[in-house]
């Protein structure tokens, strides 16, 4: 007995290893739903990679911090439903490298916000909060719709996504930046972005500032196609509601 | 054993000196071509903060002078390091007091939206990542370098492995932490709570930290006391499992080498089950096991009596690696875990936080100690704060009641209830003693560490009320219903009828900010009234090898 | 291997396994012939000669 004990005592790398191996045990079974849950992942219609204007936004949205203040996670809570629209699916934030579920609402969730206000609220709202929302106490934006996108790397950013497994295929990579541009840009010819990315893929000047591509163009795409992706009538809502 | 330990006790030998040389001008012209290459200002700011760091550091190589430290001195004790110990201790003072204001600032933005100045790097989104990884990672982190590397040094009854390795630990960490936080002010994160530095500042952070677990390591293969104390394994399991974490979590591919971006590997679902891990375990290795092992050090030292029962420590140190693991699906209450195991989650967190008691039972028998020591009273209310945190935790793990609390305001004042009261607290005792024994004089003033505990108490119990009224009263404004079966509250008037816990927040924060400036000027003003005593040094013999640095007692 | 076999191996030989070794870690500290070790451990933090104490 007290030799067991005394190597771990005496020998302080195996209390190392010792600690190790129950943390990662305990780890294993910990993280497991997860893959649990992958397995049973619901099947769903509508999931596409992101286009590499909106996700040129939500880099924007990263960069910015958005996930201190807003969660992107509808719980199945009536109240929650109600207000938000129908509970997030495990499916829904597949492509999202990382997830943006945040762990706090001092604004509101943002999971299906996307075609709920006007790109014209958008930019108003971006500009001053309390322009639109009078009691609201989130920071302005202006700078975003003076900071001219950047686009050098959007080829290596949506290379980099698939090599996490994002189904992006080689011509959407060779053709990432023409993608960008042209979503923002309604007189573009735009047929290729909708080939790739799908029909229901919104082609406008998001920001309503012309042929330039500001941030607030991509921020704005990004937002308008949160949660639209999923038909979610097709999902009975009172099944798994909970109060 | 101790001719083979020896080995890992990196002795400035020319060869280190020469090897760490070429690495630094290798780093150096690494960052040299990433400035030329990338088009982000940021990283380009950032590259030339690690060239300045290769470069102040070969000046201090060839600087140095070639003797090597002496393991003893000349009465026979042994040659403890304790420079770094006191550079850790002044960064920790520094770091918290700005990780402080920094959190201070964002709570006013809260009541105050114009304080945003809407600039883009004084946001809340940006300066929030750099308030909570001041205060975890920069304050936090500083202390339990500090006392780690003191407590090791002294319960081993040797000195700190290695010579250049312990600085390279202490300022590759603060380089670190600049890093990271003039990342997030321009805008360089990768938005993963807690773990928001980007993939270079990970990689970064990942060399300092394994040279740290070695120079850890080698101290205590080192030691001559029979014994590794108790305090020592708890601060060895902080330090593996935050690198296991740390790189799990982490997992990211570099859109380019000269590109700030990195892609997390993970994804979605199964990105936020590691986040969970990372934040569960984060919790239980940094801010319990971590500052546990200054408990276990520093009260029985300040209290000058051993800890009440040594057995239960160990049992605590088991139970906390054995246990803390399974209380963590708790975090994971969207899984539909049964029932029974939610009591087993909170059956084991109450388990866990019984131990502790051990710690305060310490002073039985002592306890107007408490009424004339406010050190001491200081950490024992830590303590206290420690157990009604572990306690409130699981409570807020129940369906019903995680229904109601999270994403409010509650889980805020949750956190900052351990933050605050238990971190925060064992944090500033380990400080208090720490500066009196390193610069060898009493403390400057007991009356103002009074006035400290009394001011930041105060501000800790506002903050709690404030947020635990403010999550409740969001929690069920979002749920109200009209008569009509309508939602009876716009999100914003939710936020509007916050505005009064805002404020009684900020003040709060003010009176625990006003709290911690007392005690840096409290324990600048020891400092400075103290001595640092001369470090002894051999010279460096020709043809003495690592075998025979000799001084080192065989086990 | 896949996760799955990982997950039960861990889920149930592997808590076994821990749960011995902290049966094992709970005797080890309650043995009573360990005590005068560990006494002499706790002492271990006041022991500081060169402080004056």
């Amino acid at each position: 007995m007290q030799m067991s004990h005394a190597i771990f005592e005496r020998n302080s790398i195996i209390l190392l290893i010792g600690v190790l191996i129950t943390v990662a045990i305990g780890g294993i079974v910990e993280i497991v739903p997860l893959f649990l849950i992958k397995n049973t992942i619901e099947r769903v219609e509508g999931m596409r990679p992101y286009t590499p204007l909106e996700l040129a936004g939500r880099q924007i949205y990263l960069r910015e911090g958005c996930y201190t203040c807003h969660s992107q996670m509808i719980r199945s809570l009536r109240s929650e439903v109600d207000r938000y629209g129908h509970y997030s699916l495990a499916a829904e934030s597949m492509y999202d490298h990382p997830f943006q579920w945040g762990s706090k609402r001092t604004g509101p969730d943002l999971a299906r916000v996307g075609g709920k206000y006007s790109d014209e609220w958008h930019q108003v709202h971006m500009k001053n909060p309390r322009n639109v929302v009078p009691n609201s106490i989130m920071p302005g934006y202006a700078f975003l719709s003076e900071e001219v996108l950047e686009t050098e790397e959007i080829k290596d950013l949506i290379k980099a996504h698939r090599m996490t497994g994002v189904p992006y295929d080689d011509e959407m990579v060779e053709n990432a930046l023409a993608d960008l541009k042209a979503q923002a840009n309604p007189d573009s010819d735009y047929d290729d972005l909708l080939n790739r990315y799908g029909e229901k893929v919104s082609v406008r000047d998001f920001a309503g500032d012309g042929p330039k591509v500001t941030e607030l163009d991509a921020l704005i795409a990004y937002l308008q196609m949160l949660g639209t992706l999923v038909d979610t009538d097709v999902y009975g809502i009172e099944a798994k509601l909970q109060q | 054993m101790a001719q083979a330990l020896n080995l890992a006790d990196f002795q400035r030998e020319p060869g280190a000196k020469v090897a760490c040389l070429v690495v630094a001008v290798l780093l150096s012209v690494f960052a040299l071509y990433v400035v030329s290459e990338t088009y982000s200002a940021t990283m380009q700011l950032h590259m030339y903060l690690i060239m300045a760091f290769c470069y102040a550091a070969a000046f201090w190589l060839m600087t140095r002078s070639n003797e090597k430290p002496a393991q003893v001195n000349a009465d026979g004790t042994p040659n403890y390091n304790e420079a770094v110990v006191r550079y850790g201790v002044a960064a920790s003072t520094i770091w918290g007091v700005v990780g402080f204001i920094a959190g201070l600032y964002i709570a006013l933005q809260l009541a105050f939206p114009a304080l945003n100045l809407d600039l883009p790097f004084t946001t809340f989104g940006r300066v929030r990542p750099l308030h909570t990884s001041a205060v975890i990672f920069a304050f936090g982190g500083n202390v339990l370098l500090a006392a780690s590397f003191y407590v090791v040094q002294r319960t081993c009854r040797a000195r700190l492995a290695g010579d250049i390795a312990p600085w390279f630990v202490f300022w590759g960490y603060q380089l670190f932490i600049v890093l990271a936080a003039t990342g997030y002010l321009f805008g360089v994160t990768q938005s993963k709570e807690y773990a928001e530095p980007e993939w270079y500042v990970d990689l970064w952070l990942t060399a300092v930290w394994v040279t740290y677990l070695l120079v850890f390591l080698a101290t205590l293969w080192k030691r001559s006391a029979p014994h590794i104390y108790v305090a020592n394994w708890f601060f060895l399991a902080f330090i593996i499992t935050i690198a296991m974490l740390h790189v799990g979590n982490n997992l990211a591919i570099p859109v380019s080498l000269t590109c700030p971006q990195s892609v997390i590997v993970w994804a979605g679902v199964q990105e936020a089950m590691i986040q969970l891990w990372y934040g569960h375990n984060a919790v239980g290795f940094f801010l319990t096991a971590g500052f546990l092992a200054i408990m276990y050090y520093f009260i029985p030292k300040q209290a000058n009596r051993p800890v009440y029962s040594y057995r239960l420590s160990i049992i605590h140190f088991w139970s906390l690696i054995f246990l803390y693991i399974w209380a963590g699906p708790h975090h994971l209450h969207f899984t539909a875990l049964p029932d029974w195991a939610q009591t087993l989650g909170m059956t084991f967190s109450i388990m866990l936080w019984m131990p502790s008691w051990g710690g305060l039972m310490t002073l039985s028998g002592a306890w107007d100690k408490l009424r004339t020591d406010p050190v001491l009273r200081m950490m024992f209310v830590s303590v206290a704060f420690y157990g009604m945190s572990t306690f409130e935790g699981p409570v807020m793990s129940i369906k019903a009641v995680n229904s109601l609390s999270h994403y409010t305001d509650w889980t805020i004042g949750h956190v900052h209830s351990g933050a605050l009261g238990w971190v925060g607290y064992i944090s500033f005792g380990a400080l208090y003693c720490l500066v009196p024994m390193l610069w060898r004089t009493p403390l400057y003033s007991k009356r103002l560490v009074e006035w400290h505990f009394w001011i930041s108490t105060i501000g800790i119990v506002l903050y709690m009320v404030a947020m635990w009224f403010a999550g409740i009263t969001q929690g069920l404004m979002w749920r109200a219903y009209d008569a009509l079966g309508f939602l009876q509250y716009s999100f914003g008037e939710t936020v509007e009828v916050l505005h009064p816990y805002y404020l009684v927040r900020a003040i709060g924060g003010l009176l625990f900010v006003i709290g911690s400036i007392i005690m840096a000027y409290n324990l600048y003003m020891t400092a400075r009234q103290g001595r640092v005593p001369a470090e002894a040094r051999s010279r460096d013999v020709a043809g003495d090898h690592i075998g025979d640095a000799g001084a080192v007692p065989a086990e | 291997m896949t996760y799955e076999q990982l997950y039960t191996w861990a889920g149930s030989y592997g808590l076994l396994f821990l749960f011995i070794l902290f049966l094992v870690s709970v005797a080890y500290a309650l043995w009573p012939s360990n005590k005068t070790k560990f006494d002499s451990a706790a002492q271990q933090p006041l022991q500081d000669d060169d402080l004056g104490q």
